[in-house]
């Protein structure tokens, strides 16, 4: 089977008057389809420029992405975007916020409003549409950003330390909701975090970038032995400590 | 224990309350020894009534010119020329801000032009502006409109440059456009900071239309004072300031209640 993602070797430097930023050096990456990755790093270390990469926000300086087969930028709107932060608009109800892709992509249709009803009902934000964001806990606005990124179908998702701005308690339950979704709606899915057991929690196999310029430095493959695998229940898994102490080892020799 | 606080709370209420009526009360005595004080001392003949004018003497010429009418007229023109001005200034404002946000280019380039135009005191424009465009309505609408709109262009600019740049990449992962990225974040997320120069914008087009009005107006509220002055009818001057202060303020309370409605929606 032909990977849904391919990264071929990508180069990326941002340019100003101060000098050259090299950022991302040789990354190479094949993701399948319904795979779910973490990405962890140093901070400042390119990964929220590799996810820009991906989504075509950003060219690389060099090499390519081609998902299913074909070059990034015709195909932009198969990936879905979760930024830092949420970014619900305040000036918007959460129904309309939820609406915003649609709507700049073009395609209230019908049958995606149709989808959004489902995905607010079956995310329990059903009786909040009406609501202000401001009047929503973290949980739920985090929530609402990732229904408002899945409106769009988009097959491939790229969050961007998106359990970042909540609390501790908060943090566990949102992964652990916001992974089951994307189990059930069948995405694929690239995470990025500075959370080393959210990232083993949550992912098929987790990638350890290097000092800027990123490097890939080490790929682990998750294996728990659990019959039904969640985020939470991932945490008890008995291989659980292994993976973390790895990764935070591979990840001490770079920090300083 | 919860009675014990609900009582201590009615007590803080009910004393906020007496606070606020005291201060209600104090504001009109104030007002009230104000005007009588003026009256007696005009009527004791400790000042000039016909320079310094009187309470009497102003209700007297108000209700002359209500009765034949020719307050509203002096009174209706200035306010046309407010709203106009006002109306042009924020629009043409925001329009050309909407331009230079759009174009970076022309924006870098115009840059230090609008910084000497914001700093150039802008009455000292409106004698040329007399001479080019006349002693009409037209060039005291110029004049108020040279008055505030640069500090709108800049002002408006500056909330459009600081909108938070992720929110601006949000769009663009949609597949959206600059036009997408103006409509749904930039313009939505300056409403407040729109209003807040309107704010400021009503109180620099009452400037600039009083100054017009005393340099080239055969009308207004501006006129009568020049002109009250001139012939000595200090009720006439008078008379006009007071309306203009309650025109700035009922204006200026307009605006306020249109904050109000629109931050329902935001924020
Ligand atoms: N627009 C830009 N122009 C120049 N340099 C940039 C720009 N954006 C990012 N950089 C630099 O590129 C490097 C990588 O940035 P990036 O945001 O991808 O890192 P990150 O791994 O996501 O960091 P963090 O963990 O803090 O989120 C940083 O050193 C940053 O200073
Ligand atoms: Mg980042």
């Amino acid at each position: 089977m032909s990977p849904l993602l391919d990264i071929k070797e990508v180069y990326y430097s941002y340019h100003s008057l101060e000098g050259e930023t090299e950022t991302l050096k040789k990354i190479s990456l094949s993701i399948h389809k319904g795979e779910f990755i973490s990405i962890v790093g140093p901070s400042g270390c390119g990964k929220t420029t590799l996810l820009s990469i991906i989504s075509g926000l950003l060219k690389p300086s060099k090499g390519e992405v081609v998902i299913n087969k074909s070059l990034i930028h015709d195909t932009a709107h198969c990936v879905g975007y979760m930024l830092q932060k949420d970014h619900l608009f305040e000036w918007r109800s959460v129904y309309s916020n939820v609406l915003l892709g649609l709507e700049v992509a073009r395609q209230k249709t019908r049958e995606n409003l149709d989808y959004i009803e489902t995905l607010l009902h079956n995310y329990g934000l059903q009786d909040f549409k009406h609501f202000k964001p401001s009047q929503l806990s973290g949980g739920m606005r985090q929530r609402a950003a990732l229904i408002r990124t899945l409106a769009l179908k988009p097959e491939i998702l790229l969050l961007d330390e998106p359990f970042s701005a909540l609390d501790y308690q908060t943090r566990l339950s949102t992964a652990d909701d916001i992974g089951k979704i994307l189990k059930k709606e069948g995405k694929t899915a690239i995470l990025v975090t500075h959370d080393i057991p959210e990232a083993v929690s949550m992912a098929d196999r987790v990638i350890v970038l290097g000092q800027r310029p990123a490097e890939i430095v080490k790929i682990f493959t998750i294996d728990l032995s659990l019959r039904n695998r969640t985020p939470l229940a991932s945490r008890s898994a008995p291989e659980f400590g292994q993976y973390f102490n790895a990764i935070w080892k591979e990840m001490a020799s770079y920090d300083h | 224990m919860i009675t014990k606080s609900s009582e201590k709370q009615a007590a803080f209420i009910k004393n906020h309350k007496k606070q606020r009526m005291m201060i209600t009360l104090l504001r009109l005595l104030v007002l009230i020894l104000f005007i009588a004080l003026w009256e007696g001392a005009s009527n004791y003949q400790l000042i000039d009534a016909f320079i310094f004018s009187s309470p009497s003497r102003i209700l007297q010429t108000l209700s002359e010119m209500v009765i034949n009418g020719s307050i509203f007229y002096h009174t209706g023109i200035t306010l046309f020329e407010i709203l106009v001005s006002f109306s042009l200034g924020t629009f043409l404002g925001v329009l050309i801000a909407i331009l230079l946000w759009w174009n970076h280019q022309v924006s870098k380039i115009l840059e230090p032009y609008l910084v000497v135009l914001n700093s150039l005191p802008k009455t000292a424009l409106a004698p040329i502006l007399i001479v080019w465009l006349g002693h009409n309505i037209k060039s005291i609408i110029i004049i108020a409109l040279t008055v505030s709109i640069v500090v709108t262009i800049l002002n408006t600019l500056n909330g459009f440059h600081s909108v938070d740049k992720d929110k601006i990449k949000l769009i663009y992962t949609f597949g959206g456009s600059k036009m997408d990225v103006l409509r749904k974040v930039v313009i939505p997320a300056n409403y407040a900071n729109i209003i807040s120069t309107m704010k400021v914008n009503i109180g620099l087009s009452l400037i600039g239309v009083i100054i017009g009005e005393l340099l080239a107006a055969r009308a207004g509220l501006g006129y009568l004072i020049i002109y009250g002055s001139q012939v000595f009818k200090m009720d006439w001057v008078m008379m006009s300031l007071i309306l203009l202060a309650l025109l700035a303020t009922g204006l200026y309370q307009g605006i306020v209640y249109l904050e109000k409605k629109v931050s329902r929606y935001n924020m």
